[in-house]
Parts: structure tokens; C-alpha cells; sequence
């Protein structure tokens, strides 16, 4: 099992670890509730560094970028981050991932842990003359989460926060240490992520929560993460995406850039959206006591059509939520269909998503 | 970590007070410790057949379900219907407020086969290794 630089450090906080695509992950440190809680009301700090850094390098890392993922990077300059896709010719998705333009000849994309061997052989047989680097050995990665993530952030480092909009990021130290600081998230709040070298993970890691603790901040784990995403419906791998669900079907289709004239999946995908979808992942909201988990079966009239993707008590909400796959003519808001929990159909109803945003 | 010496216990992680020929059970402090929060329960109905070691209902907690199991058979004569409305009781209070369901024992003699609180204990440390 995989360790991350923190392990020890988060032993000392008491937490209790889960088995996460092979690495020894914390679940929580005290509870998934209060994590939660702390991330959408004031901060919370996440170890993520099992997540996989891979580097595509030269004159072609653009090009062969732009082929390997479904969005445009033509809408980057350098310094900027986007959200796109590795698919297959199928349409199936490989990865979701996020891309960062370092210079005209750096591409480093972020992917998912249990994927990164997976992607990083995928990238290199589709390397288009590009170098492709793995760099998952080389950056610890420390989320910092919630809307006074910022504050936070902001007295540990000389870089001009403010001027890094979401989505972008900036090379530049942070408690003294060097590191790229990029303004994304996987919480559905305001937060960064802090890209640095493993063997700075513990100052980093120490620093942030010591200046975070007049703000009130905890540190989070994959429990909380996961209930903090679902919220925001961020699809997670292995859930929402496989490598038999389309980003059309997933509802990425703002993702996929079909003015792009070639990419891997595009022609699968384009006959997708011609043809119309027969399934599409939508947000459920049960209506009778019972909680949705991946795997059960939705029901409408007695037949299955679909199944959930991720489920669980939404702690903002207080209301249990789903995300499912179910057929297209079932997907409108307001939908009733059951879900087949433990043998008997419990109610739910289709709800528009995200099952929580923000106010900005 | 709590374990009242006037309870038994199960392999399963619950607890039972044997009060004359009725048994009340609930989930040990170790087991709601390990689930975590506990959001939801679904629990039997007054005068359901239950049988040791059989699954008579789920506490789910935000991650993971899980059943509990009879650690005796007999007839269910009562459940804690504030449960559903706050399964966090089962956290707060494992021991007390968090009770579960009471048992009219079919076989008192099942209770043999329980443990005692300090069998439990060393049971506890040994899965925890």
C-alpha cells in the first residue's frame, strides 16, 4: 500500500485510514460531519498527494495535449488550468483530469490516483512526438478548502492571490517553501491547491493549519471530500465516470470541445450526440427514508432504468442524495422514480443539480 | 472506550441487557465509534421473529451500511422509535438513549454464548491489531 509524506503526521492527528486506489489514505480525523462542516463554513485541509501528476514536454506538448483531451486547450495561456477529459476512440472516459499550461512546451495534467499508471501508459502510447514525464513521484498535494481558505493562504505567501482568478495558478513560495499554487478545488468552495516538492509536505502541511487555527480550520479527509463533492455533483471515477460512460452521458458536455478538429473519442462522440442519448446521470433526491448507494438499482413502473452512481446523507442539506444513470426519457426534473434498497422501492425524485452551489 | 460490566456482548458488536426473560440490544461504543456518523436506521417492527446471528436491521452511517445482528432469538417487544428521527444517538448515547430493540428470549441458554465485558474488551484489542 502506497504511503503519502503525511502519513505519520496524520497518525499523530488520530486518523483513521482508508484503502483508497492503493493508498493508505485518512478517511477522518475526528468525523466526516464536523470535516464537512468545517470545509463549507470556514477550512479544511486535505492530503491529496496520492493524486498523479503527469508532464507532456516539447515543441508538441500543446498538440498532443490537444488530441489526448476532449476540451480546447487553445483557450489557455500560460499560468491557466482547465477541467477536461481523457477518452477513449470509443468516448468512453480514461481519466477526468485537470490540465495546466506551464509554457508552450509544459503541459502537467492532474489525474486520479487508482488511474495515474493506467493514464500514464495511455499518454505515452498517444504521445503525438511529445515527451511524457511522471511526475507523480516528484509533488505532494495539499488541498485547502472553504471560503476562508483564501485568508488563509494569503498571509503564508508573497504571491498576489487576488490576481489568480479560479481556474489559474501561480509558481511561488508558500511558508517559505517552493510551490505552485493553483485555484481549484474538488469541495464546491472557494480553496487551492498547493503543488510541492514531498519532502516540504510537512512544513506545508503544519504551516497551513498552524496559521489556519485562528480561523477555525480542521483537517479533512477522503470522507469528507467525497460527501463534499457529491454535494457539488463533481463525478468522481470508478462512479460517475468509467470507461463505459460517455462525457455526453455524465452531462460533461460542456467539456467536450467538438470545434476541436480531431481528439480521441470526437468521432464516437459527435455520433453520440447526433444519435441522442439513451442514459444520462441525474441528481436524485429521495422522497421516503432511505439512502441511495452506488449500485442500487432505479425502478420506474415496476422495470429497472438505471442504477446510482454515489449516494448518502447530504450534510448541507440534511436530505439523502444520489447521483445515478437512468434512461434519457426519465431524466427530466421532477421525475418520480423509486430506488430498490435492500429488496423493497423507496421514493426519489429527479432534482436539478448541483444539490448545492455557493453563493459567490 | 466504554464497556459496562453489566452488559454481554457479540462477535457483532452488540450489546445486551438481559432484564428477566427480555433482552435489550444495541450497538457497542466500539462499533458506533468505527462507523463513524450514523445517519440513518431502519429497524424491525414491534412483534417480528428474530434469530441470533441473523441481520434484523442497518444503521448506515455517511460512508458505508451496515447490519445488526440478534445476538439472541425471540420476539421483537419494542423498538426505540426515536432512533429513526435522531440515528445520532447511537453515537452520542450507545449504552443508553441509543438502544436499539427488546428481545422476549426464546432460549435463554443463547446467552452462553455471549461475551462477558471483559471478553469483549480483549476481543476488541485483537481486531483492532
Amino acid at each position: 500500500m502506497n504511503r503519502t509524506p503525511l502519513y505519520a503526521t496524520h497518525q499523530a492527528l488520530g486518523a483513521r485510514f482508508v484503502d483508497f486506489g492503493g493508498w493508505e489514505m485518512p478517511l477522518q480525523y475526528t468525523s466526516i460531519l464536523d470535516e464537512h462542516q468545517a470545509v463549507r463554513e470556514r477550512a479544511g485541509l486535505f492530503d491529496v498527494s496520492h493524486m498523479g501528476e503527469i508532464e507532456l514536454r516539447g515543441a508538441h506538448a500543446l498538440a498532443a495535449a490537444q488530441e489526448l483531451t476532449v476540451n480546447d486547450l487553445s483557450r489557455l495561456r500560460d499560468g491557466q488550468a482547465q477541467y477536461s477529459l481523457l477518452c477513449l476512440p470509443t468516448g468512453g472516459v480514461v481519466d477526468d483530469i485537470i490540465v495546466h499550461r506551464l509554457s508552450s512546451e509544459r503541459v502537467l495534467l492532474c489525474v486520479n490516483a487508482s488511474n495515474a499508471d493506467k493514464d500514464f501508459a495511455w499518454i505515452a502510447e498517444h504521445h503525438h512526438g511529445a515527451e511524457v514525464i511522471n511526475r507523480s513521484g516528484e509533488y505532494a498535494l495539499l488541498a485547502l478548502q472553504g471560503p476562508r481558505a483564501t485568508a488563509i493562504l494569503t498571509g503564508l505567501t508573497p504571491l498576489p492571490l487576488p490576481q489568480v482568478p479560479a481556474f489559474a495558478f501561480a509558481h511561488g513560495q508558500v511558508c517559505g517553501r517552493a510551490a505552485l499554487v493553483a485555484h481549484t478545488g474538488y469541495t464546491g468552495e472557494d480553496g487551492w491547491e498547493i503543488y510541492c516538492a514531498p519532502d516540504d509536505a510537512c512544513a506545508l502541511w503544519d504551516g497551513l493549519l498552524e496559521a489556519g487555527r485562528r480561523f477555525d480550520i480542521r483537517p479533512a479527509g477522503l470522507g469528507a471530500r467525497d460527501t463534499l463533492r457529491l454535494e457539488r455533483a463533481l463525478p468522481l471515477y470508478g462512479h460517475e465516470l468509467t470507461d463505459e460512460t460517455t462525457p455526453l452521458e455524465a452531462g460533461l458536455s460542456w467539456v467536450v470541445r467538438f470545434t476541436k478538429p480531431s481528439f480521441i473519442g470526437r468521432a464516437a462522440l459527435l455520433q453520440q450526440r447526433e444519435r441522442g442519448l439513451t442514459r444520462r446521470l441525474v441528481g436524485l433526491m429521495m422522497t421516503q427514508p432511505g439512502i441511495p448507494r452506488q449500485g442500487y438499482t432505479v425502478v420506474h413502473d415496476g422495470a429497472v432504468v438505471g442504477a446510482v452512481t454515489s449516494g448518502t446523507k447530504s450534510p448541507t442539506l440534511g436530505k439523502a442524495i444520489g447521483l445515478g444513470y437512468v434512461a434519457s426519457t426519465l431524466g427530466a426534473v421532477g421525475t418520480q422514480l423509486g430506488i430498490d434498497i435492500r429488496g423493497r422501492v423507496i421514493g426519489a425524485e429527479v432534482v436539478r443539480l448541483p444539490f448545492y452551489k455557493r453563493e459567490c | 472506550m466504554e464497556f459496562p460490566e453489566d452488559l454481554k456482548y457479540s462477535k457483532e458488536h452488540e450489546w445486551v441487557l438481559v432484564e428477566g426473560s427480555v433482552a435489550t440490544v444495541g450497538i457497542t461504543d466500539y462499533a458506533q465509534d468505527q462507523l463513524g456518523d450514523i445517519v440513518f436506521v431502519e429497524l424491525p417492527a414491534v412483534g417480528d421473529k428474530v434469530s441470533k446471528e441473523d441481520a434484523f436491521g442497518v444503521v448506515e452511517s455517511v460512508k458505508a451500511v451496515s447490519d445488526i445482528y440478534a445476538p439472541v432469538s425471540g420476539k421483537v417487544v419494542e423498538v426505540n422509535d426515536d432512533l429513526p428521527e435522531n440515528p445520532e444517538m447511537l453515537n452520542e448515547d450507545p449504552y443508553g438513549d441509543g438502544w436499539i430493540i427488546k428481545i422476549e428470549m426464546n432460549d435463554p441458554e443463547e446467552l452462553q454464548d455471549l461475551m462477558t465485558a471483559t471478553e469483549y474488551e480483549e476481543y476488541v484489542a485483537e481486531e483492532k491489531e
